[in-house]
C-alpha cells in the first residue's frame, strides 16, 4: 500500500474512528412503543395493494387493483355499497374500518418475488400499511406472505391457485379466499371423465414454479385416480413467450389429451402455439385431441380469442352467475368501469371486504385479533355461496366452477360458459394430506 | 491516517458522515405533506441504498480499474444470498457465519467463473460472463429447485434445523436475523416536530459494512496493485510486451469485486432472509453497469451515487399511482388535470423505467463521466470565479489531473 507508515497516534486514531463506528449500531435497540405493528392512530387506516402492474400477469394486477379502488369506495360509504348488502355479515357500516377512513398505497410486483418484498416492506416500513393484499402469482403471495408473518401484518392473498400457499408455506397471519390446484383437480377431473372418456392419455405443460408444480401434481392425481394415463410432464420457464419447442414434441408422443398448467400470458401463448400446431385439429386412436387448461380466466379467455372455444377448465368465480351477491358485485364494477370483473378482481374485493369485516367483528386492527375473528368464519353473499375460512390452514372453502370456452359467445365478455358447480364437500380435502403437508401455521405476529 | 494521505482521509470522513447521517438527510419532508411521498429514509430503501452501493463499488475494482466489463455479476449476488440464507437455515439466524460463508463461495464462484472468461477481453469477455451468468440463473430457477427453491426463492421455516442457534422463536415463529442479538429490523424512531426519522439496526450495519467495503476499496485504487490494474485498462497489449503476465492481476480483480457482489448479497438475504432467482437474471447484471455508468466508472464515489439513483428510482418512482397524481393536480382545471395525469401516468408507476432510461440517457449524452462528472463541473463553476480573482494565469500551466476521488 502506498501510505502506511504506522505511527503510535496513527493506531490510535484510527483505532478510536473504528471503534466508534462498530459501536454506532447498538445504541439503536429500542423498538417502538405500538402495540402492534403500524397501529393507526389517526383518523385513517392504510391498506396496501400489490399486485403485478408489469410482468406476464399485469392484466390481472390491473383489475385487481380496479377492484380495490371499488372495495374501498364501498368501504368508506362511496358508490352503491355493492356486496356489503348482500354480504352475510352486517358488522361494516360503510364508514371506513373501525370509523377509520380507508386509504390505501399501490406497488408492483412485477411478478418476482425480490420486487415484491421490496414493494411490500416499503408500503409497511414507509406508508404504514396494517395489512398487505395482492398477488398474481403464487410464488410471489408465498414471499410476501413470508415478509408479512416477519413484520406483524395481515397477508389477504389475492390470486394465488398454488396448494402451498396454505399448504407447506401457510403463515398464521395469510388468508386466502381464492380456490386451490387440489380443488380444480378434484372438480374438473370427473368431467373430463365423463366428457373425454376414462382411458385418455395426458401430457402436461408446466409453468415452472411452485403454482406449476402442485396444479400438475393436483392435475395428475385427480385424472390418474379415474384411470388416466400420464405421458409427460413438461416444465417451461414463466418468461417464456414462445412455446412452440414445447409444443413439437407432443406430436410425436400417442397423447391424446394437453393439459396447460399456465396461467395469463403464459397460457396465451401457449395455447396459441398448440392451436397453430394443429392439435385441435388432431385425431389420435380415432379420437379428437382435447386441450383442457385447469384454470381459467375471463381475462386469458379473452386474450386467447378463437382459441378458446370449448376447452374446458375450473375457475373460482364468473360474472354471469346470477346470485344475488355476484350480480350486485358485477353491476357496481360495471358502473364504474364499463365491463363486468374478472375472478382475480373478484377474489380482491371479497378479500379487502373479509378483512374489513374482521377487523369490526374483532373491534381492533391487532394481527391476532384479526386472525382469530376470520378462523373459522362462516359467511354467505359473496358470490360463492356459503363459505368457510377453515382455522387449520387459512385456506376458503367453497364450491368450484367448472367452465367451457362458449361456442357462440355474445360479447367480448360472454366468454366462458359453466359447465358444473362441484359442491364443496366435493373439494374438501384433511388439512394433513399429503399434498399440503409439511408446513406449520406458526403463532400469528402482531410485530 | 488509516494508511491514506490527507486528501482521502478527508474523504472518507465526508463518506462516513453522509452515510451515518443516511436517515436524517433522506427524509427531508415533513411527515403528512405532499412531498412525503418522496422521502427515503425508511429502512428498506437504506438498507439497499448501502448494498447496492457495496456492490458497485465491487463491480467498480473491475470495470472502472482494469475497464474488462462483466455483464454476469448478479451470478456472484445470488451466489451470496443463497449462501447466506442456507447458514441461516442451518446454523443460526446470526448474520456473521452467512455473510462469511457468502464471500467464500461468492469468491470461488469467481475464480472459476473469471479463470474461463478472462481468457479472452472486451466484447467475447462480456458475452462469457454474461453467459455464465444467464447459466447460473437458470440452474437456480429450475435445474437446482432442490438448493434454491426454484422461482419461489428459498426462504426460511419453521422446520429448518438452526443448529447453533433457536429454531423457533419464543412467539412461535422463525426467530428474526441479528448480529449476536441485535435484530436486524429494530428500530429506534425519533420523532422531530413534523418530521420522524427511522435509525434502523440493520440499515447501520449494512453502513459500517459499506464504509469498511468503501474503505478497502479506496486503498485498492491508491495501491500499486491498483496502480497495475489501470495500466491493464490504458494498453495491455504494451504491459504484455514488457514481459508483464496481466492475467493474475485481472483474475485478482474479477474474485475481489465478486466477492463484493457476494457480501451485498449476503446483506440482502440478511435484511431480508429470502434468495431468489431474479436476483441472478441478466437484467440484474445490467442494473449493476448502469449504476456504476450513471455514477461515474472509475469514481470511487459515482458507482454509490448510481446505485442510490437507480434504487430511489425504482422504490419511490413505482409507488406514485393514479390517485396520488389525482392528489397532486387537483388544482388543474378538470380537463387539463385529466390529460396532464394521462400524460404523467406513464412515467410513475409501473412506468418508472422510462423516467429512469429517459435520464440516464440524459446522463450518459450530457455528462459522460456520469453525475460525478455533473458535481466536478457545478465545483469548477465556483472555483474558476475564486480562480479568475487571483489573475493566476492557469492555463498556461500543465493541468493537475483529476483526483479520482472526486
Amino acid at each position: 500500500m502506498s501510505n502506511s507508515n504506522l505511527t503510535r497516534r496513527g493506531v490510535l486514531k484510527s483505532g478510536a474512528v473504528a471503534g466508534a463506528g462498530v459501536a454506532l449500531p447498538t445504541i439503536f435497540t429500542a423498538s417502538s412503543a405500538a402495540a402492534y405493528t403500524n397501529e393507526p392512530t389517526g383518523g385513517t387506516v392504510t391498506l396496501g395493494f400489490n399486485v403485478p402492474q408489469s410482468g406476464p400477469y399485469a392484466d390481472e394486477g390491473a383489475d385487481e387493483l380496479r377492484a380495490y379502488q371499488l372495495a374501498v369506495e364501498h368501504l368508506n360509504g362511496e358508490g352503491d355499497a355493492g356486496m356489503m348488502n348482500t354480504f352475510s355479515s352486517k358488522a361494516l357500516k360503510g364508514n371506513g374500518i373501525l370509523g377509520k377512513k380507508v386509504e390505501f398505497v399501490t406497488g408492483d410486483t412485477q411478478t418476482k418475488s425480490d420486487a415484491a418484498r421490496a414493494s411490500a416492506k416499503s408500503m409497511i416500513e414507509k406508508d404504514g400499511a396494517v395489512m398487505i393484499t395482492g398477488g398474481s402469482s403464487s410464488g410471489v403471495a408465498v414471499a410476501v406472505q413470508g415478509l408479512c408473518q416477519e413484520a406483524g401484518v395481515i397477508f389477504m392473498a389475492g390470486l394465488t391457485h398454488s396448494n402451498d400457499t396454505t399448504g407447506k408455506d401457510k403463515k398464521a397471519n395469510g388468508f386466502r379466499h381464492f380456490f386451490n390446484a387440489y380443488m380444480s383437480g378434484a372438480a374438473l377431473a370427473p368431467v373430463l371423465a365423463a366428457r373425454y372418456g376414462a382411458d385418455r392419455k395426458a401430457y402436461h405443460l408446466t409453468a415452472d414454479y411452485t403454482w406449476g408444480w402442485t396444479q400438475e401434481e393436483s392435475i395428475v392425481a385427480a385424472t390418474e385416480a379415474l384411470g388416466w394415463e400420464t405421458v409427460n410432464t413438461v416444465k417451461t420457464p414463466l418468461a417464456a413467450t414462445d412455446f412452440s419447442s414445447y409444443i413439437t414434441p407432443i406430436l410425436q408422443t400417442d397423447a391424446d389429451v394437453l393439459v396447460l398448467n399456465h396461467y395469463g400470458g403464459n397460457m396465451v401463448n401457449s395455447l396459441t402455439n398448440a392451436v397453430q400446431f394443429g392439435l385441435r385439429e388432431k385425431q389420435v386412436n380415432g379420437r379428437n385431441f382435447e386441450i383442457v387448461v385447469p384454470l381459467f380466466s375471463r381475462l386469458m379467455a379473452r386474450g386467447a380469442g378463437e382459441n378458446i372455444k370449448g376447452i374446458l377448465g375450473s375457475t373460482n368465480w364468473h360474472w354471469s352467475l346470477t346470485d344475488a351477491g355476484s350480480a350486485a358485485f358485477v353491476k357496481s364494477f360495471g358502473t364504474k368501469y364499463g365491463f363486468p370483473p374478472s375472478q382475480a378482481a373478484h377474489t380482491t374485493y371479497c378479500q379487502t371486504l373479509l378483512y374489513a369485516d374482521a377487523c369490526e367483528r374483532a373491534g381492533t386492527f391487532n394481527p391476532c385479533g384479526v386472525a382469530e375473528a376470520l378462523e373459522g368464519f362462516e359467511f354467505d353473499g359473496l358470490g360463492n355461496g356459503k363459505t368457510l375460512y377453515r382455522a387449520d390452514d387459512h385456506q376458503c372453502f367453497k364450491d368450484v366452477l367448472v367452465v367451457k370456452g362458449k361456442d357462440n359467445p355474445t360479447s367480448e365478455f360472454d366468454l366462458l360458459e359453466v359447465v358444473e358447480i362441484t359442491p364443496v364437500d366435493q373439494v374438501t380435502y384433511d388439512p394433513n394430506h399429503p399434498m399440503f403437508a409439511g408446513g406449520a401455521l406458526g403463532e400469528c405476529n402482531a410485530g | 491516517m488509516l494508511g491514506l494521505n490527507n486528501k482521502d482521509f478527508r474523504f472518507l470522513l465526508i463518506v462516513i458522515a453522509l452515510t451515518m447521517a443516511t436517515p436524517i438527510l433522506l427524509q427531508p419532508f415533513p411527515e403528512g405533506s405532499v412531498m412525503a411521498q418522496f422521502n427515503a429514509g425508511y429502512p428498506d430503501l437504506m438498507q439497499r441504498f448501502a448494498i447496492f452501493g457495496i456492490f458497485a463499488i465491487g463491480f467498480n475494482i473491475l470495470f472502472g480499474l482494469t475497464g474488462y466489463l462483466s455483464f454476469g455479476h448478479a451470478a456472484f449476488l445470488g451466489a451470496g444470498s443463497y449462501s447466506a440464507v442456507w447458514m441461516f437455515k442451518l446454523l443460526s439466524m446470526n448474520v456473521i457465519p452467512g455473510i462469511i460463508l457468502a464471500i467464500i463461495v461468492s469468491g470461488l464462484f469467481a475464480l472459476l467463473i473469471g479463470y474461463i472468461s478472462l481468457r479472452r477481453s472486451g466484447i467475447y469477455f462480456s458475452i462469457l460472463t454474461l453467459a455464465f451468468a444467464q447459466m447460473s440463473f437458470n440452474l437456480a430457477y429450475s435445474v437446482l429447485t432442490p438448493i434454491t427453491n426454484g422461482e419461489t426463492g428459498l426462504q426460511v421455516t419453521l422446520n429448518d434445523p438452526r443448529i447453533l442457534g433457536q429454531q423457533v422463536a419464543a412467539n412461535g415463529n422463525v426467530p428474526p436475523t441479528n448480529l449476536f442479538g441485535l435484530e436486524m429490523g429494530s428500530s429506534f424512531k425519533l420523532p422531530v416536530g413534523a418530521w420522524e426519522f427511522t435509525f434502523n439496526a440493520g440499515y447501520y450495519f449494512c453502513a459500517v459494512i459499506a464504509i469498511l467495503a468503501f474503505y478497502l476499496s479506496l486503498r485498492i485504487f491508491r495501491s500499486p496493485f491498483g496502480l497495475m490494474l489501470r495500466a491493464i485498462k490504458t494498453n495491455q497489449t504494451r504491459l504484455n510486451y514488457t514481459g508483464l503476465n496481466s492475467r493474475p492481476y485481472t483474475l485478482a480483480a474479477f474474485v475481489i469485486s465478486g466477492m463484493y457482489a457476494g457480501l451485498a448479497g449476503a446483506l440482502l438475504a440478511s435484511m431480508d432472509p429470502l434468495a431468489g432467482a431474479e436476483r441472478m437474471q441478466w437484467t440484474a447484471s445490467g442494473e449493476v453497469v448502469l449504476m456504476t455508468i450513471l455514477g461515474g466508472v472509475g469514481t470511487m464515489m459515482g458507482p454509490v451515487l448510481g446505485a442510490g439513483f437507480i434504487k430511489y428510482f425504482e422504490n419511490i418512482f413505482s409507488k406514485i399511482n393514479e390517485n396520488v397524481l389525482h392528489q397532486w393536480f387537483s388544482w388543474l382545471p378538470d380537463g387539463l388535470e385529466n390529460i396532464v395525469i394521462w400524460v404523467a401516468e406513464h412515467f410513475v408507476g409501473s412506468g418508472w423505467h422510462l423516467t429512469s432510461g429517459l435520464l440516464f440517457m440524459l446522463v450518459v449524452i450530457f455528462l459522460p463521466g456520469g453525475l460525478v462528472e455533473g458535481g466536478q463541473r457545478i465545483a469548477a463553476m465556483f472555483k474558476r470565479k475564486k480562480a479568475d480573482d487571483d489573475s493566476d494565469d492557469a492555463g498556461h500551466h500543465p493541468k493537475q489531473s483529476p483526483h479520482v476521488a472526486e
